[in-house]
C-alpha cells in the first residue's frame, strides 16, 4: 500500500511497485492526465510537477521515494498566482499544441513562488528544462510577466 | 497526378471583403478556442485516453538496417502469462504509402527489415512490461544483407535492392525537368556562381510521442483514437490494409501534442492497435518511446545540392540549374512528391527565364524520411538563397535590392508554369528592412557580428489530393438551433496550428456571433465530412472557403426570416456580436438566438454543407500539378549573427520575418506560425542533426546518433533567439476573405538569412549544414589563409 498526497487529498494505491515513477500513477492509477508523457527521462519537462512546492519530473520519482512528501499537478493549482498564470496562457495565446503546457504551467508556478518578479534573464534560466517544439517561449516570456503584474497588483 | 480527372468548377462563394461591411470576427485579437483547455490540462491528447479491459502494445523491431528474415518463432511470446495477442507481418501482408503510386510499406515486416528499427512484430500485454518481457522471447532468425548507408552508393549499385522488383534499382524517383534553353542562358550570363550545398536531416521531435488507442466494438465498428494529422488518410489506409469496409472503421483524432508533417503518414501503430484489438477483444493502446520516435522518424531529407545561378550585368536573373541527391531512407513515404517539390516549389518570389533542376530520391537502409514543415523546398531554398546572395555581391547590389530587381510581380505565371495570384513579397522586403535597421547594419556591424536576409514561397494547399478524384478538397457542415449555438463539424485536423480556431472565427463572422456561440468539432471520419488533413498548409484556405460556403447558405435563410420579421428587405439586415440587426435602424434588433428561431420556424432545421475544391492549375507537362496551389504566401527574413571566432560558435540573436499571409484570419495566431516556423528553421542551422551510424563496418552501422532529447538538441528558452513576426496581408481571390497559408512558408529562410548573415560577419559563405562550431572554424582558417571557398565562375 502507498499513500499518495495529490492536489490537497490522500489516495491509498495497492499493489504498486514502489519503483514506479509518479508519472504513471498519476495518469494510469489516479486519472490525473494533464501531467504529460514526452520522454520518460527527465529531459522535456511536459511531466513537471510540484513535489513540496519544488518543480519535479514526475516521470523520474519512484512512487516510494515520496513519503510524507506532498504532490502538486495541473489540476491542483489553485492559488490566485497560479490562477493569473493560467489566465495569462490564454490571454497571450501561449499554447499551440499544447502538450508541454502544463508541464511550463508548472515550472512558471514554482518561479513566481520565489521570485515574484522575475526578468527575462530570470525566466529564461527557470524555463529552460522545458522543452517546446512549438516555439513559444517568448510568448510564455510574456505571460510569465502579465501574471507577475496581476498577482502583485491583487496582492497590493 | 490529376490522372485525368475533370474539375468540376465550383461555385465560389468567398471574396476577400467582410460580410456586412466591417469585419467584427476575422483579424482580431480574439483568444484561441482551446485555450484554457490547453492552459489547465483538460485538453485530451490519445494518451489520455484510458478504456476498460485496454491492453499496452509493444514493438520488437529490427537490430539490422538490412537483413532477410528467415523466421520468427512467437510461441514463447505468446504463452507468457498477460500477453494477449503477437503478431507479426504475416498478418497483413497487405502494402500501403501515403502516395498510392508507392506503397512499399508493411504494417509490420514481410521477409525483409530495412532499416535498424523496421517494425517486425508487436504483442498486446496487459501492461507494458508484460509486453516487453513478450518481445524478448520472440526468436527471429536474420539473414543479414549489404546495408546501403550513403545515398551515393545506392545510385550506383543494387544488388540486392532494398525494395525487390524495384525496376530503377535503389532510386525511388528521379525527377528532370527544363524550362527554356538554361545552358545558352547561363553562357550568356554577366555572373555565374556555382557551389555544393548540403542538408543533413532533421526530426520534428514533437513533445508528444506518437499513440494510437484501438477498439473493436460489439456493434462492429472498429473506431481508432489516434496521434495523426490524417484522419482521412489513416482511414482509407486500415480498410485497405485491415480489409475491412471503409464504413465500418471510425477514426478520431484526438488533441494532437505536435506533429510539423511527423504524423502525417499512416503509421504501422494504427494498424497494429487495430488489429491486436479485434483480435483480443478488448482495447489496445501503443504508446511510442522517445526512442522510437526517432526510428519512426519521417523528417527532412538529407540533400546534397549542387546549384549554378546566373545573372546579367545589372543583376536580373538569367539561369538557374541544379542537381540534387536526396537520401530518402529505407520507405518511400510522400518521397515522389518530395522529388518535385525539391525543384518546382523555387520559381518565386523572384523571376528567372530559365530553370533547369534534376533531382533523385534515393533508398538507404536508413529510418523513412518524409515531409517536415516546408517539405521538400527548405533545402534548395536554402541553396538558392545563398546563390542569390553571391550574386548581388557580384554585381554589387544590395541584397534585398537584388530581389526587388528581380521580384516576379502578382498574377504571373512562373517559369515552371504554376499561377501565382497575390504576392506581397516587396512589402515583406519593405518590413523587414526597416524593421531590422537593415541599411545602418548590412556591411556596417564589427567583426564578428552580421545580418543577412532571405525570401521564399510556400503553397496554401497543395492543387490536388494524393489520390485522384473529383471530390471537394474540404468539406464542412454547419448546423444552427433555437440554443443560439453554431456547431461546425469539420474534417481538419487541428496539430496545434489553430484550425479549430480559424473555423470558429469564419463561422462567427459570417453568422454574427461571439466566439462563445461557436463550437466546433473536429478530424472525426463519422462525426466530420471529409478534409484531407492537415499537410502542405492547405487548412486555412481550403477548409476555410468551405466554412464560408456552408456559413453563407445559413446567413442566408437567418437574414430572410429576421428580414420578415422586422419587415425590412433581408439585403439589410446585418449579423454580427450575437445580434440581428437593420441596418438602417440599430434600435431595429433580435439576439442570434431569437433569430436562429424565427428562421427555423421559416426554413425548419437549419444545417449546411459547405465544400471547397480547388481551382484548374499547373504546367502542362508531366508533374506540372505537384507543386500547384491555389495560392502561395511569401516571406521574408532578416537575422542577425554573431559569431564567435575562439569557438566557431554561431549566435543567432534576432530574426525579422515578414510574412505575406493574405489575410490574417487571426493574426496572434498567424504571428505563433510565423515564430514557431522561424524558431525551428534556425534550430536546424547548428543544433539539430539527425544521424545515423553510416560506416557499414561500424559495429552499430544504421542507429541513430541521437535519439533522445537530450542528444537530439531541440532549444530551450535561452537557445531561441528574439522572433519579430510581421504580418504582410495582400488579399489574395482565392482564400477566404483573402487568406493564404502561414505554418509552414516562413520557415525556409530562417537557414539561409543565418548562412548569409555569417557572411556578412565574416566574409565566409557557409554552404554545408550543420554549422557546427569545428566546422565554422575550419571556414574561417580556411579563409584566413586565403583557401577560396566555394567555386567562382
Amino acid at each position: 500500500m502507498v499513500t499518495l498526497r495529490i492536489n490537497g487529498r490522500e489516495h491509498q494505491l495497492d499493489g504498486l511497485d514502489p519503483e514506479m515513477p509518479l508519472l504513471w500513477a498519476l495518469r494510469d492509477h489516479l486519472g490525473l492526465t494533464g501531467t504529460r508523457f514526452g520522454c520518460g527521462k527527465g529531459q522535456c519537462g511536459a511531466c513537471t510537477i510540484h513535489v513540496d512546492g519544488k518543480a519535479t519530473r514526475a516521470c523520474m520519482y519512484p512512487i516510494g521515494s515520496l513519503g510524507e512528501r506532498t504532490v502538486t499537478t495541473i489540476e491542483g493549482l489553485a492559488s490566485q498566482a497560479d490562477q493569473a498564470l493560467q489566465d495569462a496562457w490564454v490571454e497571450h495565446q501561449v499554447p499551440q499544441c499544447g502538450y508541454c503546457q502544463a508541464g511550463q504551467i508548472m515550472t512558471a508556478a514554482e518561479l513566481l513562488a520565489n521570485n515574484p518578479t522575475p526578468d527575462d534573464e530570470a525566466i529564461d534560466t527557470a524555463m529552460s528544462g522545458n522543452l517546446c517544439r512549438c516555439g513559444t517561449y517568448q510568448r510564455i516570456r510574456a505571460a510569465i510577466k502579465t501574471a507577475a503584474i496581476k498577482t502583485a497588483g491583487a496582492k497590493r | 497526378m490529376a490522372g485525368g480527372i475533370e474539375r468540376k468548377s465550383i461555385n465560389r462563394t468567398h471574396g476577400p471583403d467582410a460580410p456586412h461591411g466591417e469585419f467584427h470576427r476575422v483579424g482580431k485579437r480574439a483568444r484561441k478556442v482551446d485555450g484554457i483547455g490547453k492552459a489547465t490540462g483538460q485538453a485530451v491528447y490519445a494518451d489520455d485516453i484510458q478504456l476498460p479491459g485496454m491492453l499496452h502494445a509493444k514493438t520488437l523491431r529490427s537490430p539490422h538496417p538490412h537483413a532477410r528474415i528467415v523466421s520468427i518463432d512467437t510461441s514463447k511470446a505468446e504463452a507468457l502469462p498477460g500477453v494477449h495477442g503477437v503478431i507479426t507481418g504475416a498478418d497483413m501482408p497487405t502494402k500501403y504509402g501515403v502516395i498510392p503510386w508507392t506503397p512499399d510499406e508493411n504494417a509490420l515486416a514481410v521477409d525483409r527489415v530495412r532499416f535498424v528499427g523496421d517494425e517486425v512484430a508487436a504483442v498486446a500485454a496487459v501492461d507494458e512490461d508484460t509486453a516487453n518481457a513478450a518481445l524478448r522471447l520472440i526468436e527471429v532468425e536474420y539473414e543479414v544483407l549489404h546495408p546501403y548507408l550513403d545515398p551515393k552508393e545506392s545510385l550506383e549499385r543494387h544488388d540486392p535492392a532494398i525494395h525487390e522488383g524495384n525496376k530503377k534499382g535503389n532510386i525511388s524517383k528521379h525527377v528532370e525537368l527544363e524550362f527554356g534553353d538554361v545552358a545558352a542562358a547561363l553562357a550568356s550570363s554577366a555572373h555565374v556562381i556555382e557551389d555544393d550545398y548540403a542538408f543533413h536531416g532533421t526530426a520534428h521531435a514533437p513533445i508528444e510521442p506518437h499513440c494510437a488507442v484501438a477498439q473493436a466494438g460489439h456493434d462492429g465498428v472498429l473506431t481508432l483514437w489516434s496521434s495523426t494529422q490524417i484522419p482521412h488518410y489513416v482511414h482509407r489506409a486500415l480498410a485497405k490494409v485491415l480489409d475491412i469496409e471503409a464504413h465500418r472503421i471510425r477514426v478520431i483524432q484526438p488533441h494532437l501534442g505536435g506533429a510539423f508533417g511527423g504524423k502525417s503518414d499512416p503509421f504501422y501503430f494504427e494498424f497494429c492497435a487495430c488489429l491486436l484489438a479485434m483480435r483480443t477483444g478488448r482495447p489496445v493502446k501503443f504508446l511510442l518511446t522517445r526512442e522510437e520516435t526517432f526510428y519512426t522518424h519521417r523528417g527532412r531529407h538529407p540533400m546534397d545540392m549542387h546549384f549554378k545561378t546566373g545573372c546579367d550585368a545589372d543583376g536580373k536573373i538569367t539561369a538557374v540549374d541544379s542537381k540534387i541527391l536526396i537520401d530518402g531512407g529505407s520507405y518511400s513515404s510522400f518521397g515522389l512528391v518530395t522529388t518535385y517539390y525539391a525543384g518546382q516549389l523555387l520559381c518565386g518570389p523572384c523571376h528567372f527565364p530559365t530553370y533547369r533542376f534534376d533531382s533523385t530520391r534515393v533508398f538507404t537502409n536508413k529510418p523513412p524520411c518524409g515531409p517536415k514543415r516546408g517539405h521538400g523546398s527548405v533545402q534548395p531554398r536554402f541553396a538558392l538563397e545563398i546563390q542569390l546572395d553571391r550574386l548581388a555581391t557580384k554585381v554589387g547590389l544590395d541584397p534585398i535590392e537584388f530581389r526587388r530587381r528581380n521580384f516576379q510581380g502578382s498574377n504571373v505565371e512562373t517559369v515552371n508554369g504554376q499561377t501565382v495570384t497575390s504576392n506581397g513579397f516587396v512589402e515583406c522586403l519593405d518590413t523587414i528592412e526597416t524593421a531590422s535597421g537593415w541599411k545602418d547594419k548590412r556591411g556596417k556591424l564589427p567583426r564578428g557580428r552580421g545580418i543577412g536576409m532571405a525570401g521564399s514561397m510556400y503553397i496554401s494547399g497543395t492543387n490536388y489530393a494524393v489520390y485522384p478524384n473529383d471530390m471537394p478538397q474540404a468539406g464542412i457542415v454547419v448546423k444552427l438551433d433555437r440554443s443560439g449555438l453554431a456547431m461546425v463539424y469539420t474534417g481538419t485536423s487541428d496539430i496545434g496550428q489553430g484550425s479549430s480556431s480559424v473555423m470558429a472565427t469564419i463561422v462567427a463572422e459570417e453568422l454574427g456571433l461571439r466566439m462563445d456561440q461557436v463550437r466546433v468539432v473536429a478530424a472525426d471520419t463519422d462525426l466530420t465530412p471529409v478534409d484531407l488533413g492537415a499537410y502542405s498548409s492547405r487548412i486555412t484556405l481550403m477548409a476555410g472557403n468551405a466554412a464560408v460556403d456552408a456559413s453563407r447558405k445559413l446567413r442566408k435563410q437567418v437574414q430572410e426570416a429576421v428580414g420578415e420579421h422586422l419587415d425590412v428587405p433581408a439585403g439589410r439586415v446585418i449579423l454580427a456580436d450575437g445580434w440581428a440587426f437593420d441596418a438602417q435602424d440599430g434600435d431595429k434588433r433580435i439576439p442570434s438566438r431569437e433569430a436562429f428561431e424565427l428562421a427555423e420556424s421559416k426554413f425548419e432545421t437549419l444545417a449546411a454543407a459547405g465544400s471547397y475544391n480547388t481551382p484548374e492549375r499547373g504546367g502542362d507537362y508531366r508533374g506540372g500539378t505537384i507543386g500547384a496551389s491555389p495560392a502561395y504566401s511569401f516571406t521574408a527574413h532578416a537575422a542577425e549573427v554573431e559569431v564567435d571566432f575562439e569557438t566557431g560558435e554561431i549566435h543567432v540573436e534576432k530574426v525579422w520575418i515578414a510574412h505575406d499571409c493574405g489575410r490574417a484570419i487571426s493574426p496572434v495566431q498567424v504571428e505563433g506560425q510565423i515564430e514557431g516556423s522561424t524558431y525551428m528553421g534556425v534550430a536546424e542551422v547548428a543544433l539539430e542533426d539527425h544521424a545515423v551510424f553510416d560506416d557499414p563496418a561500424h559495429p552499430e552501422a544504421g542507429l541513430h546518433m541521437r535519439p533522445s532529447l537530450l542528444e537530439y538538441t531541440i532549444p530551450t528558452s535561452v537557445d531561441t533567439p528574439e522572433l519579430e513576426a510581421h504580418i504582410i496581408e495582400s488579399i489574395d481571390p482565392e482564400g477566404p476573405y483573402g487568406a493564404k497559408e502561414a505554418g509552414e512558408g516562413p520557415l525556409h529562410g530562417s537557414l539561409p538569412a543565418v548562412a548569409n548573415a555569417i557572411y556578412d560577419a565574416t566574409g565566409v559563405w557557409m554552404t554545408k549544414l550543420p554549422f557546427t562550431p569545428g566546422k565554422v572554424l575550419a571556414a574561417l582558417r580556411a579563409h584566413e589563409s586565403g583557401t577560396p571557398t566555394g567555386e567562382e565562375a
